[in-house]
């Protein structure tokens, strides 16, 4: 049962660690992996509870949930990265502007 | 066997340690390419630690899109903005806007992600150590779901409603990126004797591989994400050594196969909704062959639609109309 803990708190290290670095990261293309890398903490945490069970096989709805995850991230993060580039087509730069330089 | 559970312990430990490494160099690494490698090297080590958990089924969906297309995505999106931050305006640091206020901006974050993190510990570590879920409810009522393989069970009869959102999710994403549009054009370039070569040799082996990962899927890992998600890496393999698609088939046809998945999830669902009297409910006697016909269309249906979303812009056909 220690593995279950163990991914589940390295599951919470990925969550938090990619929203501090969407929070203090300023480009674009940092911030969409950092949302990558929290969803992939997320999914850490549902497959490794869904390992609880006592028969030994694991609870399949979470793993057929983290499928569904995963499929939509990858097409979440395809728009996101169309919308960077635009956005680095207009601004001249991948980040947004700064507060105070506007 | 004490010396093997312990040494089990060891490789989980150096797992997940190495996971979270490769997450800090992935977001904090100076050098962007070199974030978007430790990224993709991230991703397989998910996958392997899907596998330590008992999820060869989310591992194969990992490897293939995890760590494979969105890792191809990243790059081709890196390749493009590469012109941008050259010319200049690449980095806005000013050095003397590094002030005390910037650092307390720095720490704050911290502080309130170390207190999250301690809050989710807490919660996590209160859980009772085991738990069925929803084990038993699959495992009952495997025998009337048409497949043996109980994640694939899930996907496609028991929670089908979720799969078919996400059919349709894949299709608007791609419906807003043609949308949006990039006018970056994309690198074209000659690709050398050995990506010809390889994508000669791949191509086939990959539609193979598919093919086998969508009919495994009925008992063992496998199924409609894992193969449209192999099948897509194939097509991006084919855009990359300079493939095109035939004029002919840019227009309707290739929307025909995009949005087919959906279409044919619908219709499926509407006949057994006049069938049974219920929305997807499949009869237990033709639910095999139901969810044989849905994961042939949608795995075709999202290879395609994962392959559109990496050339990122519509077909010139299309934009002309």
């Amino acid at each position: 049962m220690n593995t279950v803990f163990l991914y589940a708190l390295v599951g919470i290290g990925l969550f938090c660690l990619g929203l501090f670095a969407l929070i203090v990261q300023a480009h674009l293309l940092r911030k969409i992996l950092a949302i990558n890398i929290m969803g992939s903490g997320v999914f850490l945490i549902l497959v490794a509870l869904a390992r609880r069970t006592e028969g030994g096989i694991p609870d399949p709805v979470p793993h057929a949930m983290v499928i569904t995850g995963i499929v939509v991230a990858v097409s979440a993060t395809a728009l996101a990265l169309v919308m960077i580039l635009k956005v680095t087509e207009s601004s001249g730069q991948p980040e947004f502007p700064d507060e105070e330089s506007k | 066997m004490e010396a093997l559970a312990l040494l089990q312990d060891v490789f989980d430990i150096l797992l997940g340690f190495g996971l979270l490494w490769l997450a800090w160099l992935a977001l904090f690494s100076l050098d962007l390419f070199r974030s978007i490698v430790s990224f993709i090297s991230f991703g397989l080590l998910m996958a392997i630690i899907w596998v330590r958990l008992d999820a060869p089924d989310v591992a194969l969906a990992e490897a293939a899109i995890g760590a494979g297309l969105t890792g191809a995505l990243f790059l081709a999106a890196f390749a493009k903005l590469q012109p941008a931050s050259v010319n200049g305006k690449g980095s806005s640091i000013n050095p003397q806007k590094q002030s005390s206020r910037k650092q307390l901006l720095r720490w704050l974050p911290a502080l309130i992600m170390l207190w999250i993190a301690s809050g989710l510990t807490i919660a996590i570590l209160a859980l009772p150590p085991h738990a069925t879920g929803l084990t038993s409810e699959v495992t009952s009522n495997l025998t009337a779901s048409g497949v043996s393989n109980p994640v694939t069970a899930v996907l496609l009869n028991f929670r089908g409603y979720d799969t078919l959102l996400e059919i349709v999710v894949l299709l608007l994403a791609l419906l807003a990126v043609w949308s949006i549009g990039s006018s970056v054009p994309s690198i074209e370039s000659e690709p050398g004797p050995v990506l010809d070569t390889l994508s000669r040799l791949l191509v086939p082996i990959l539609i193979m591989v598919s093919a086998y990962l969508l009919w495994v899927g009925a008992h063992a890992p496998g199924g409609a994400f894992q193969a449209g998600a192999v099948l897509g890496a194939a097509g991006v393999l084919l855009v990359l050594s300079g493939w095109k698609l035939y004029p002919g088939l840019e227009g309707f046809p290739l929307r025909l196969v995009l949005t087919a998945g959906s279409i044919t999830f619908v219709v499926i669902a509407i006949l057994t909704m006049l069938v049974s009297g219920t929305f997807m409910q499949f009869p237990p006697a033709q639910a095999s062959i139901l969810i044989l016909i849905l994961e042939m269309v949608a795995t075709l249906s999202i290879g395609v639609t994962l392959a559109a979303l990496f050339i990122g812009s519509p077909p010139t056909d299309i934009k002309k109309l």
